[in-house]
């Protein structure tokens, strides 16, 4: 690597640190791998939006079976008790940064099953639920809304930026850089 | 100035002798693996333990209730017509045919006759629902040992159906298109147009399909002589549908004990034969699923056909549906996972005492114990595919 | 062939053991006494004119007011294309009967489920443990006494009205006035009579003091 070179990425990143944060943001919105979490109806729309259709591919997102390689869990279904806590070691198992969609009124509420004895009434008394897909079950359409919303949450977010003025030298991907302001 | 790393010390290994060496391997014993119940190809959230000596599986034991939403409890406390949309959740991927068995069951509870316009619109409905179902099955199963192409061909024909299906009743996946005594809705205009310009795409694509995968080299070589079930052992499991069909047993409720309006309607009932290995193997249980969509399309275009012209589709049903307790009925239907079975006692009120749902996914369940002993692991893949299960089906 | 000749070919072999042919409410039964179900079962199978090949569903309904669990056997001829319902009457305190999984391999499924969500103990069964539920699950959800526990491993089984902590807008106005009314008294010269009148002017969301709770 050139000094010159150097120079101008130190500057880049001691100056323009939320510019490199949109760069990060940009590939990472880009490549949101989802965890294929079908439980119950869900899952087959699920299956139709990553279908020819619906072609949830377009937005940089294709489907894993792995928690371990996945980015965003999306709850499609109904939660029992009996899985609940499977479900938890599940998005336990997911590296940081994580994003959990719940799809549709069961995985939000309860729903339908709000009489169920078995059913929990809602994911977010298992984890922390950053997008509510209405519907039951949601169309393909309204379940890449909710892909989107998770990308303007993405793309908001602040690695180098927001850090700096709160004077943290790592920032947070490992990088030490120096705190000019 | 740190040092670097190292592996902690272990003792190295002497190689004595080679029967030092066996003796280590013999000592390894059978490994218990939980396969489920988040794992892409079980079809749904199913727990499978599996004891394995390597490769080869000594057991599998299903663990089902993972999906277990107490329908049957809430059909206690719903009334006879607010249950149907909880029907639509006993088998999502054929709504249409759990809607159809509740309605019969209360229909046979009130003694009503449904209009034949509407028989005709269910019959529609389900038999392009059985379709659209049978496409999932056969893609699923062709994906889930290994062949990815033939599964967006299936679901990209689902989406035609599922337009369809969304224009007669408003939704993709859970129709709430049945009504005790009739339909919601009757036909759109120019429906049978549509339809049988899709069935005239369709059969081709039929074609095309067993082209591409059913008379597969490959895939025969996979399918073939796998897992097969006897005819008396299928009998014996309670199997229905396909699988039973596949083992060899002619058996379908809609020629069988008729129902509706299919005694009018002139169709054949495909049955394993052991085209291409043992009869009632993994192909012929795909085979089966890929003939009853073409003669779902010929019921079809009988159905479109034959269309009465009066406009009744809903029969005589009082506003508040009141049964004597203790009352009893009991519906049996051909649903695209087999022979579904409604038990019905009436209640004292508006609702019933208990509802039973008897399906065809739970009995298949049943097998996979007996049936997974000595086979690989990635064959248990392809059986559980091949016996078509859902897991709402299973647990209710 | 017809339930009557079923019946009949039964109540020959079995006699006491099996009852009369109940009235056709839509689907004619027989009630059959516990200990005698294995053998009938045995028999409605092997016997070649009647050839029950496949148990087709086992329910089980419960009837507080009788006091009673009855379990319903729904039975089916592959062969002779017949069908067949037997129903066994058993005390709702302690419900149990011989299994039928030696007959029909189906029933073995089928049997776990009933005893998972009714309670019904199936003696004999090979593996009678919980099927839907988890292993750890109180009670039986089937029952029409069952009550939902509070709980399930720290999971809530409610869920809460988003709608708890809002107050209507008109209910927040009469507040807002009994609050100022009450701030005015306080601040008011000591005076026993209107104290109370004023109090009681502004209703029953008033907060009445400690001691005047109702005993």
């Amino acid at each position: 690597m050139s000094k010159h070179y150097a120079q101008d990425v130190g500057q880049v990143v001691t100056t323009r640190t939320s510019f490199i944060d949109d760069i990060i943001n940009l590939a990472r919105k880009s490549s949101i791998f989802y965890l294929l979490f079908g439980l119950a109806c869900c899952g087959i729309e699920l299956m139709q939006t990553g279908g020819p259709r619906a072609d949830i591919d377009r937005f940089g997102s294709v489907p894993r079976a792995t928690p371990r390689q996945s980015d965003l869990m999306i709850v499609a279904g109904t939660l029992t008790y009996k899985m609940a806590e499977r479900c938890k070691l599940l998005y336990e198992q997911m590296a940081e940064p994580k994003y959990v969609i719940s799809m549709g009124s069961c995985a939000s509420c309860g729903g339908l099953f709000q009489l169920a004895y078995s059913v929990c009434k809602g994911v977010d008394k298992i984890v922390p639920v950053d997008i509510y897909v209405p519907g039951c079950p949601p169309r393909p359409e309204a379940l890449t809304e909710g892909l989107l919303r998770v990308q303007d949450k993405i793309v908001r977010e602040r690695w180098f930026h927001g850090r700096r003025e709160i004077g943290r030298r790592d920032g947070g991907l490992g990088i030490d850089y120096k705190v000019t302001a | 100035m740190t040092e670097p790393r190292r592996a902690p010390e272990t003792p190295t290994m002497e190689m004595t002798s080679n029967k030092e060496v066996l003796r280590r391997i013999e000592y390894t014993g059978d490994m218990l693996l939980n396969m489920g119940p988040q794992h892409p190809s079980t079809h749904g959230v199913i727990n499978f333990l599996v004891q394995t000596d390597g490769e080869v599986m000594k057991r599998a034991i299903p663990e089902v209730g993972y999906l277990h939403r107490s329908i049957e409890k809430i059909g206690e406390r719903c009334t006879y017509n607010g249950f149907m949309p909880y029907t639509d959740r006993v088998d999502y991927i054929a709504a249409m045919f759990a809607n159809q068995g509740w309605a019969m069951a209360v229909e046979r509870l009130l003694g009503l006759q449904v209009p034949r316009r509407a028989e005709f619109c269910r019959v529609i409905a389900c038999e392009l629902n059985r379709i659209s179902s049978h496409l999932i099955s056969v893609g699923t199963m062709a994906m889930d040992i290994g062949a990815v192409t033939p599964f967006p061909y299936a679901l990209r024909e689902r989406e035609f159906i599922n337009d369809l299906l969304e224009e007669l009743c408003g939704a993709r996946l859970t129709y709430n298109y049945l009504r005790i005594g009739g339909v919601a809705f009757d036909l759109p205009s120019g429906y049978e147009d549509k339809v049988s310009t899709f069935l005239d795409h369709f059969e081709k694509i039929l074609d095309e399909f067993n082209r591409l995968i059913t008379y597969n080299e490959i895939f025969i070589k996979r399918l073939a002589h796998l897992a097969p079930i006897p005819a008396q052992m299928a009998i014996d499991y309670c199997l229905v549908g396909p699988n039973l069909r596949a083992s060899g047993m002619s058996f379908d409720v809609r020629k069988a004990l008729p129902y509706s309006v299919y005694p009018d309607f002139e169709f054949d009932v495909p049955v394993g034969k052991g085209e291409v290995g043992t009869p009632g193997d993994a192909w012929d249980r795909f085979w089966c699923r890929v003939e009853e969509m073409r003669q779902s399309c010929r019921i079809l275009r009988q159905a479109l056909a034959q269309l009465p012209k009066d406009t009744a589709i809903m029969g005589k049903v009082p506003r508040k549906i009141k049964i004597p307790e203790g009352t009893e009925a009991y519906s049996r239907i051909e649903s695209a996972r087999g022979d579904m079975q409604y038990y019905v006692v009436a209640g004292p009120g508006e609702n019933a005492h208990r509802v039973k749902i008897r399906t065809g996914s739970f009995t298949a369940m049943g097998i996979i114990d007996a049936l997974s002993r000595g086979l690989m692991i990635a064959d248990l893949v392809a059986l559980i595919a091949s016996l078509d299960v859902v897991a709402p089906e299973i647990d209710r | 062939m017809t339930p009557e000749q079923i019946h009949s070919a039964l109540a020959a072999k079995f006699g006491e053991s099996v009852g009369a042919l109940q009235p056709p409410n839509k689907d004619p039964w027989v009630e059959v006494k516990a200990p005698a179900l294995r053998e009938v079962c045995a028999f409605l199978k092997s016997d070649p004119e009647l050839h029950f090949d496949c148990l087709m569903n086992l329910s089980t309904v419960d009837w507080p007011k009788k006091n009673q669990i009855h379990v319903v056997y729904h039975l089916f001829s592959y062969e002779k294309r017949h069908a067949f319902v037997l129903k066994v009457l058993l005390d709702r305190a302690a419900p149990a009967l011989a299994s039928v999984e030696p007959v029909w391999k189906s029933a073995d499924w089928l049997e776990r489920e009933q005893y998972d969500l009714m309670g019904v103990q199936f003696d004999g069964h090979p593996d009678l443990r919980r099927i839907m539920l988890p292993d750890d699950w109180v009670g039986h959800p089937l029952r029409k006494d069952y009550a939902e526990q509070a709980d399930y491993h720290h999971i809530s089984t409610t869920r809460e009205s988003p709608l708890d902590g809002f107050v209507r807008l008109d209910e927040m106005t009469k507040r807002a006035a009994a609050a100022a009314a009450e701030e005015k008294t306080k601040s008011a010269p000591p005076a026993a009579a209107p104290t109370t009148q004023a109090a009681a002017a502004t209703g029953a969301e008033t907060p009445a003091p400690k001691t005047e709770l109702p005993q």
